[in-house]
Order: C-alpha cells, then structure tokens, then sequence
C-alpha cells in the first residue's frame, strides 16, 4: 500500500519534471522561426542597399527620373541608367491586369460562393485553383506561340491603324513586333484572375449565414443579399485578394519577360515593345559585363521591393479608412 | 361537502374557459392565415417533417412548442422559404398563404415581403440605429426622406424602443445598444416593412429575463396588427405571450418532426387530448 503510494508520487514527480519546460521550449522554438522571418527581410534590404551602393553614389535621385539605358562604355556615349522605364512598364502592365482580372475574378467568385448550382461548384472550384497552379513559363509559352500573333494581327494592328491615329497611346510605329505593354498586361491578368477568384470565393463562404437571411427576410432578391450583405462584409477579404493578385502581376518575370519586348525605354504607346522592373533584372543580371551595370540592376530590385510595400500599406490605409467612423469595422 | 361544492364550482368555471377557448377557435377558424396539409419537408433524402396539417389563424399569436429536433424551426422556416439557400431542401404537399400555394405559386421574394422574420440571435447591422430600420424600407425602394422618417419612428415606437434610442439614431450604431435592445431594433426592423406575418425564432433565448418580458408584451400588442408565428423552447413563455398552441415531436424511428395536437393554448396546457402532449406541458417528458 505505502510501495504503491511512494511509486504513484514519483510518477507523478516524473510528469512534472518532464513537461516543466515543455511550454517554454516549444514558445522558444517557435518564436526564433518567426524571428527568421524579420531576419531575412533585413538581409534582402540591406543586400539590395549595399549592392547598389555605386549606382546610388552616381546617379542620385535622377535615377528615377531617367529613361536613359546604356550599359555599354564608349568614348562618346558614357555608361547612363534610369529606373523610369522599368518603373512605368511594372506599374502600367499591373493595372492593365488589374483593372481587367479584378471585376471578372471578382464575379467568378462571387458565382463560385453565392450563385452556383452545387453540383458545378467542385469541378469548377477546382478549375479555377488549376490555372492558379500552372507555371509562368507556360503561360508565357502560350501567350508568345498563340496568343501575341493573334492580338498583333487582328486587334493591335487593326486600332493602331484607326483609334491609334487619333489617340495617342493606342498608336505606334512597331506594333508589328507583336510585344508590349498591353500584352504582357492580358496574359499577366489572365494570371492573376485565379488567385483573386479562389481567395474571393474562400472570403465569401466565411460570411456567416445570418448576415444572409437578415436581408432575405426583409424581401431582398438575390442581388441585394450579395451586394448589400455578403460583399460589404467581406470586403476587406476582396481588397486583400485584389492586392495578392497586384502583387503577383507586380513581380511576375518570366511570362512578363517573353511578352513585354525588353526594350528599357519609356514607350509612348500600349503597343510598343517595353520593360517591366522584375523583366529587365531578370534578362540583364546574369549578362552584366560591369559593376555600375549591375549596381544599377539592384537598385531597380531596390525599388520594385519599394514599390510592392507602398502599394501594400496604401491597401492597409485603404481598408482602415473605410472602417473608421462611428459606425462599421473590419471583419474577415 | 364544502370539498364537493369547491369542486364543482372549479368544474364549471374550468369548463367556462374551455367554451371559451372553443368559441374564439371557431371565430377565428375562419380567418386562416396560413394554412398547411400534409405538408411535409425533406433534406435531400432525410424527411424532417411528415404530414404537417395546421391552420393558423390571423392576427393572432400561434406558439409552436416541442423538444429539441422536432422540427419546429424547420416548419417556421419552411413559411418564408429561408431553406431555399440550403442544398436539397424542399417541401411537398400544401403550405399555403391565403390560400395561395407557398411552395409553387409565390415567388420567393414577394412572400418574403408579406412574411418578416425575427432570428434568434438579435443580428442588427453594422450600421446606425436609424439605417438598421430603414434598411428593408430601402430594399423596397422607398427613397423618399420624409416618409422614411416616418415610417422609421413608427416602427421604432411600435417596437417599444424609440424613447430610449430617439437621441442617438444616426450616432449610435445598432450594434451597441444592449441585447434586448438589438432584438426590439430587430424587431422594429422587421414591422418597418409591414408584412402581414412575423415569424419569431426562439426570439429570446438569447436575452435576460427583464428584455424577454418586454418582447413579450411587444408581442402581444403586436398580434393587434400582424400574424405572428413563434417557436420556443420555453413553456411558459407559450402560455403568456400565445393564443394558440401547436404541439411537436419527432417520430422515434424515423426522426421525421410530426404535429401532435394544435389548439387553443389553454386547452393544450390544461387540458390535451394527447398523452404525449399532457407528459410534455407538466414537465414529465423523457
């Protein structure tokens, strides 16, 4: 009895000992894996900072300005770099994604969540996540063998024809090319559109059903429940997917690469040959001959990293106002 | 002796209320406002409930009582068709609005408008007190400012709330107020819009005593003015607030939610045809 009594202390004594610690080991664990994270942001910065140290020490704030792009040393033309046409090409080919994927991913999944017979959900569901899954390369391939001869031929050299004589930035001597802006903004939109659609749909079947039938009870058709209950109250969710799929369009390379024309100039028209940031590193980096070259290639990584964050924060700034006031806050 | 004439004069007084009772059920028998036969209810191939036959009369409060998972809800639901959203629900046979088919002849959204809902949980929206109100008015398409003003403070007295939110329609939001508060704004909310039935759903199981008192009386000054359905898990709350009675249980075997005795609600707690009703109001139910 008093054996039985003394083993069952020290078994107890024994779990004691053993997770005592367990807690603060695994917190410990734990908290320097989320630590690794902050670490590896701080070495991109300060690689990319230190990397482009030179191009910084040259060229200033100007960089920014400039569309000049030569890497090549002669006599007569000195070596000159300027961020503009990178800058200008990243930004015009995102909105272009984005103002034609949002509304149709938006709508895919507002279908997916709300309006959807059952039986088409899974198939389509999985549809959609499918093309999330297909590799940029492939798309590229698509848009350069398929997709660049059909548009060049039949809508970019038909409207630079007519529309483009009129209006500027639809005109353009080298259409013919069959690369540029606006091509590389479609195939990046048709990237895009999955990612928007799949999280837009997710957001939505979180809405709780309550927030459903309110409305229904009051006599709102179906129009009215989506839009004026299940939407505002997943917003923030929308605007979240809408800013990962401009971040996306934002860095994608590869497709950008083989459709945009890599020609590091300021275009004057969405059917000209251009660059994007991601593009041009990408393309020159490893054929850089010199040091200012590739300084000033970093520094252009430099600023579309700059570039990505603000547009993230002005999307916090955009959710955070809507919310603010007497009445409304965020959810989902 | 003394013992004798006491009894017998409860006896006489007892079977008084029950004549009563009958006569106001034959008055009202017919003004049938909704009215079922053997209506019956599936989830794809679960049958929830069978042969559903009830006339529920006009302006009058109809409590609909049972345990948990007789399908009480299902039925109240199935009134304005909030099933629609869920796969495989339908119903067959004859649910009928005055005398109009529910399930075939009303489209969904006009039913809706003649039958209003209040839910369990009180679920204002995240907006002011004034717009929670105007919301269904606005779906409605009424726009013009004075005659939402108008309808808005109606509702809001109607519901027995505008004295305590009148200063702070468009400050507060519905969503701060107190839960017995958010459940009469809801309530108000749902009257806005006039329909003809309100369908309550365990409206306060989620509330105080002192708040469900008040809903209670809300609800019976209501019945002047609307036809109001109310499920409820609470007996007494049956006996106070109802006029009439419906009883359910589910099938043991086929766990399909059956009608077991519908009547005037003195009768059903005093006096029940059914065993199972008479186990059931006096607690004694297993």
């Amino acid at each position: 009895m008093a054996q039985a009594q003394a083993t069952r202390e020290t078994f107890r004594e024994r779990i004691a000992k053993r997770t005592q610690h367990g807690d603060g080991i695994f917190w410990g664990l734990t908290l320097s894996f989320a630590l690794l994270v902050i670490v590896l942001v701080f070495a991109i910065v300060w690689v990319t900072w230190s990397d482009s140290q030179l191009a910084r020490e040259r060229f200033g704030w100007a960089f920014f300005t400039s569309g000049e792009w030569n890497p090549v040393e002669t006599p007569v033309n000195p070596v000159s770099f300027g961020a503009m046409p990178a800058i200008v090409g990243t930004l015009v080919s995102s909105a272009i994604a984005l103002i034609l994927a949002a509304p149709v991913a938006i709508g895919i999944g507002i279908f997916l969540a709300e309006l959807c017979p059952p039986v088409l959900r899974t198939p389509l569901s999985f549809m959609v996540e499918l093309l999330a899954a297909i590799p940029s390369v492939i798309y590229g391939v698509w848009g350069v063998m398929v997709f660049a001869p059909f548009f060049t031929q039949n809508v970019a050299m038909p409207i630079s024809q007519t529309i483009g004589q009129v209006v500027p930035w639809l005109g353009g001597d080298r259409v013919s090319s069959g690369r540029g802006l606006l091509i590389a903004g479609i195939i990046l939109s048709i990237m895009i559109l999955p990612t928007i659609a799949a999280i837009t749909r997710d957001v939505l079947t979180l809405v709780p059903n309550s927030q459903r039938e309110v409305l229904l009870a009051l006599g709102a058709t179906k129009w009215e429940v989506i839009w004026l209950a299940v939407v505002p109250y997943a917003r923030a969710g929308i605007i979240g997917a809408v800013m990962l799929g401009l971040g996306r369009a934002l860095g994608e390379t590869m497709a950008a690469t083989m459709l945009v024309g890599n020609r590091p100039q300021v275009p004057e028209t969405l059917f000209e040959p251009a660059t994007t940031a991601a593009s041009l590193v990408a393309s020159e980096l490893v054929n850089a001959q010199t040091l200012i070259h590739e300084s000033a290639l970093v520094l252009i990584a430099l600023a579309l990293f700059a570039i990505t964050l603000l547009l993230n924060l002005s999307a916090r700034l955009l959710i955070w106002y809507m919310n603010r006031g007497p009445v409304g806050r965020t959810r989902a | 002796m003394d013992e004798a004439a006491q009894q017998s004069r409860l006896l006489s007084g007892f079977a008084k209320t029950i004549a009563q009772a009958k006569e106001r059920a034959a008055q009202t028998s017919h003004e049938t406002k909704i009215e079922a036969i053997n209506f019956n209810f599936f989830y794809g191939s679960f049958q929830a409930l069978r042969n559903i036959s009830i006339r529920i009369p006009s302006n009058q409060v109809t409590a609909i009582i049972g345990p948990s998972g007789c399908g009480k809800s299902t039925f109240l639901r199935a009134i304005n068709r909030m099933h629609d959203r869920t796969p495989g629900a339908r119903g067959e046979g004859q649910l009928m609005l005055d005398g109009v088919n529910i399930y075939g002849d009303l489209d969904p959204v006009k039913l809706r408008r003649r039958v209003g809902m209040v839910f369990q949980r009180p679920n204002p929206f995240v907006k002011s007190i004034y717009d929670n109100v105007a919301y269904g008015l606005r779906v409605q398409g009424i726009r013009d400012r004075r005659i939402l003003d108008e309808k808005v403070e109606t509702a809001l007295r109607r519901a027995a709330l505008w004295d305590e939110v009148k200063d702070r329609l468009h400050k507060a939001s519905g969503t701060a107020l107190s839960g017995g508060q958010q459940q009469r704004l809801c309530i108000a909310r749902a009257i806005a819009v006039e329909p003809e039935v309100i369908l309550m759903d365990e409206p306060c199981s989620a509330l105080d005593p002192i708040a469900t008192m008040k809903i209670e009386d809300l609800i019976h000054e209501l019945s002047a003015s609307f036809t109001i359905v109310i499920v409820t898990h609470n007996m007494q709350q049956a006996m106070r607030v109802s006029d009439m009675t419906a009883f359910m249980l589910m099938d043991r075997e086929t766990r399909a939610g059956e009608l077991i005795e519908f009547g005037p609600t003195d009768e059903i707690f005093t006096n029940p045809k059914d065993k199972r009703t008479e186990d059931y109001v006096t607690g004694r139910f297993g």
